[in-house]
């Protein structure tokens, strides 16, 4: 025991008189929260819409206003041809054409950004039908049934439509139905980006603080050589790996403390669960993240490569996760790499509590897992410690 | 140029001697590629559906049978009342609920709002699902430009080029200066009679054939295992990729000057330069949503550009004359780095 105190602090003077380090675990977490939240937005905003009026009516003038007043689009210009907005979307100044001509709508938008092009196109498209919904209530229907009927004579679409009678009631009877379905949005009433961003910050900073120092540890020691003096003495496997997880666990513990602070104190967001369980989730995914990075310190020969495969993983760890993109919209091969992977159950569970307010009952399958993988992890780590080199 | 050529020949070796390395350098292109060009969607698909109803009508029954029947939801539970959905959505084995009150009610989507952007496209999936609009019933025409099935390879690969060049450039170039420096070779490269800056040219040949072969598997695995179009012109492509590789090395470059041991140099790289180029460059977030203070930070970084010139080159398949702005900061760039790297480029060691 006491052979293991004196080893701990020897960490931590390792880590206070490295003169990068403690600068490092202060500042990192408390730029990462500062910043990070409002990088990581997914939201599609500002989308430049340039705007080809052939028509030049008095609707589409009314719409390009309510384009402008939409606080999705930036309204580009008016542009005389097509060519020359396309001009525009080469040049990448503009993200959406919108083409009125003979009271016909083209949405034509930049779908290299899947998300942002189809969202774009569909917000635009629901702003046009809602200008053209209110032209019907003002009794312009007829008018514009007889310019879909021009259209179809000219067949632009190479597909025939009659602005039939019958046809034009199913559409509203279309209209009332999906007007009768409401919605009821749960947990993140606001749709606040940001509340779902964070939980994923913690996990980010945990994951880097708690990954990558260890990994760097012991075959730092290696290179200096100052391993080979723990070599010789009588310290056991078990008490030296100990004593180099346990100070990333106490940095672990002031990280997420300093997350939660500031995610209260600049964004007002607290979480709606018990605050024990996410404490718990935390050490739970440094126990694994910690005997990882020793792991991959124990098998490499220079803290170049140790990086490098440590990188590798994380990156593959952290995309399969779900903590940018839903998991089940994977393909079934990467669905199942979730099964082992520590991080997607950190994900779903700090999720839950944070976000949904679930307690012990409805993340006990996630902690058993974290638990788990973390308990084999840190039994790996001591054993793949080789005291004769 | 004879001893020139035996330097970088003795620089190659280093690198070709740690396998591991060497394995993740071109396992990473491989695996990432796959990863983003795959399983990295949000596209809507699996979602968890739970119905709620106390009367089978046969409304509801019409609209349930179409949910099942699309490729979007797959209903997991039944059950009779909004709570016990609620309770369903809660401990994460649902992500929908959608209740039916009775005929003349409506219907009623419970969602679970954590992920707003995927609760927004769940109910507008929902609804179109549900209720089916009459085709044509409005004169709007949409196209999606450049990528019509929204794969996000298409927007990935240009971000992944932008990352691993940056990543391999920077990185490798600046470790391996500075372990030189930390196991105190450097010392005796600086005193043989060959010139200093010979010494860091030589470091930065091999890294930059290796960038290439980078480039060169990644053109190869997006063109013929994603499927994603090499629309422009390959000439440019190149020439610009190879702007931007020098660009990394001068960082590279100057990061080892600043740096005195591997793990400064490390940390440097990972997080003052990954750090930015992941999160800032436009790669996985839009530059144009985020706050206007972080949009000129992220004026001055340089993948920003490179990403963009790519995505524009690549997929969209401009001419050169419409990324003659990002070109012409990517190579100012360049020069500004590559002088203050040979400037401050110290001959001796304290």
């Amino acid at each position: 025991m006491n052979i293991l105190k004196y080893l701990i602090q020897k960490e931590f003077l390792q880590i206070r008189r490295n003169a990068f380090l403690p600068r490092l675990i202060i500042a990192f977490p408390i730029v990462i929260m500062c910043i990070m939240p409002w990088v990581m937005q997914m939201e599609v905003k500002n989308i430049v819409v340039d705007v080809v009026d052939i028509d030049h009516t008095v609707e589409s003038q009314r719409l390009v206003r309510q384009i402008a007043a939409s606080n999705y689009f930036i309204f580009g210009g008016q542009k005389s041809t097509y060519s020359e907005a396309m001009k525009d979307i080469e040049k990448g100044h503009a993200d959406v054409i919108l083409e009125i001509r003979d009271g016909k709508y083209l949405i034509a938008a930049n779908a290299v950004n899947g998300t942002k092009g189809s969202m774009g196109s569909a917000y635009l498209s629901q702003i046009v039908g809602e200008g053209m919904a209110r032209n019907v209530e003002c009794g312009m229907w007829n008018e514009k049934c007889g310019m879909i009927e021009e259209g179809v004579r000219r067949k632009e679409e190479g597909e025939m439509l009659r602005a039939e009678e019958g046809e034009m009631l199913r559409v509203e009877e279309g209209v009332t139905t999906a007007e009768n379905v409401s919605t009821l949005i749960l947990y993140n009433k606001n749709q606040n980006y940001k509340l779902f961003m964070i939980p994923a910050l913690f996990a980010i900073v945990m994951m880097l603080m708690t990954g990558f120092l260890p990994t760097l540890n012991i075959v730092g020691e290696k290179e200096a050589g100052t391993i080979e003096q723990i070599n010789v003495t009588p310290v056991s496997k078990w008490s030296f790996i100990l004593a180099k997880l346990i100070p990333y666990w106490i940095i672990a513990l002031f990280v997420i403390t300093v997350c939660l602070l500031l995610a209260w104190l600049v964004y007002g967001i607290t979480p709606s669960g018990p605050l024990w369980l996410i404490y718990v989730l935390a050490m739970l995914l440094a126990l694994f993240f910690s005997s990882f990075g020793l792991i991959i310190s124990n098998y490499s020969d220079t803290m170049q490569q140790a990086m490098f495969v440590m990188w590798f993983f994380i990156v593959c760890i952290m995309l399969l996760s779900g903590l940018f993109t839903p998991t089940r919209s994977m393909p079934s091969w990467a669905y199942m790499t979730t099964y082992i992977n520590p991080m997607h159950y950190f994900i779903d569970a700090i999720r839950t509590v944070f976000i949904r307010g679930g307690g012990l009952h409805e993340i006990a399958h996630q902690l058993s897992a974290l638990a788990c993988i973390g308990a084999i992890m840190a039994v790996w780590a001591v054993q793949s410690y080789k005291k004769n080199s | 140029m004879k001893q020139f050529i035996s330097f970088v020949i003795k620089e190659a070796r280093h690198i070709l001697r740690d396998k591991r390395t060497m394995l993740i350098l071109f396992g990473m292109p491989v695996v990432l590629m796959l990863l983003f060009g795959f399983a990295i969607t949000t596209d809507v698909r699996n979602v968890r559906t739970v119905v709620v109803t106390a009367n089978n009508d046969y409304l509801s029954q019409q609209a349930i049978d179409r949910l099942a029947q699309s490729e979007y939801f797959m209903i997991t539970h039944t059950v009779s009342s909004p709570q016990e959905a609620e309770r369903l959505i809660r401990s994460q084995k649902a992500d929908v609920a959608v209740v039916f009150a009775g005929r003349h009610k409506g219907i009623q989507m419970i969602v679970d709002g954590s992920d707003p952007n995927m609760a927004q496209q769940w109910t507008a999936y929902a609804q179109q699902t549900m209720v089916p609009l009459t085709q044509h019933s409005t004169p709007i025409t949409q196209h999606l430009l450049y990528n019509p099935q929204m794969r996000s390879a298409y927007n990935f690969v240009p971000a992944i080029m932008g990352m691993l060049l940056m990543l391999i450039c920077a990185m490798m170039t600046s470790i391996s200066i500075v372990r030189e420096k930390e196991r105190g070779t450097m010392e005796v490269l600086l005193v043989s009679p060959v010139r200093p800056l010979m010494v860091i040219i030589a470091k930065a040949v091999p890294y930059l054939l290796l960038a290439f072969a980078i480039l060169v598997t990644i053109l190869l695995m997006a063109r013929f295992v994603l499927g994603v179009p090499l629309a422009g012109s390959l000439f440019w492509i190149v020439i610009v990729s190879v702007i931007y590789i020098l660009l990394a090395l001068s960082l590279g470059l100057l990061i080892s000057n600043v740096a005195q041991t591997q793990l400064v140099a490390l940390l440097l790289s990972a997080m003052v330069l990954l750090m930015p180029v992941v999160m800032l460059s436009g790669m996985l977030f839009p530059v144009e949503s985020m706050p206007v203070v972080l949009q000129w930070i992220s004026a001055v970084v340089p993948p920003r550009y490179y990403i963009q010139a790519m995505r524009k080159l690549m997929i969209m398949g401009v001419g050169i004359g419409d990324v003659v702005k990002e070109v012409a900061i990517l190579s100012g760039m360049t020069v500004f780095l590559l002088a203050i790297a040979l400037k401050k480029f110290n001959v001796r060691l304290e």
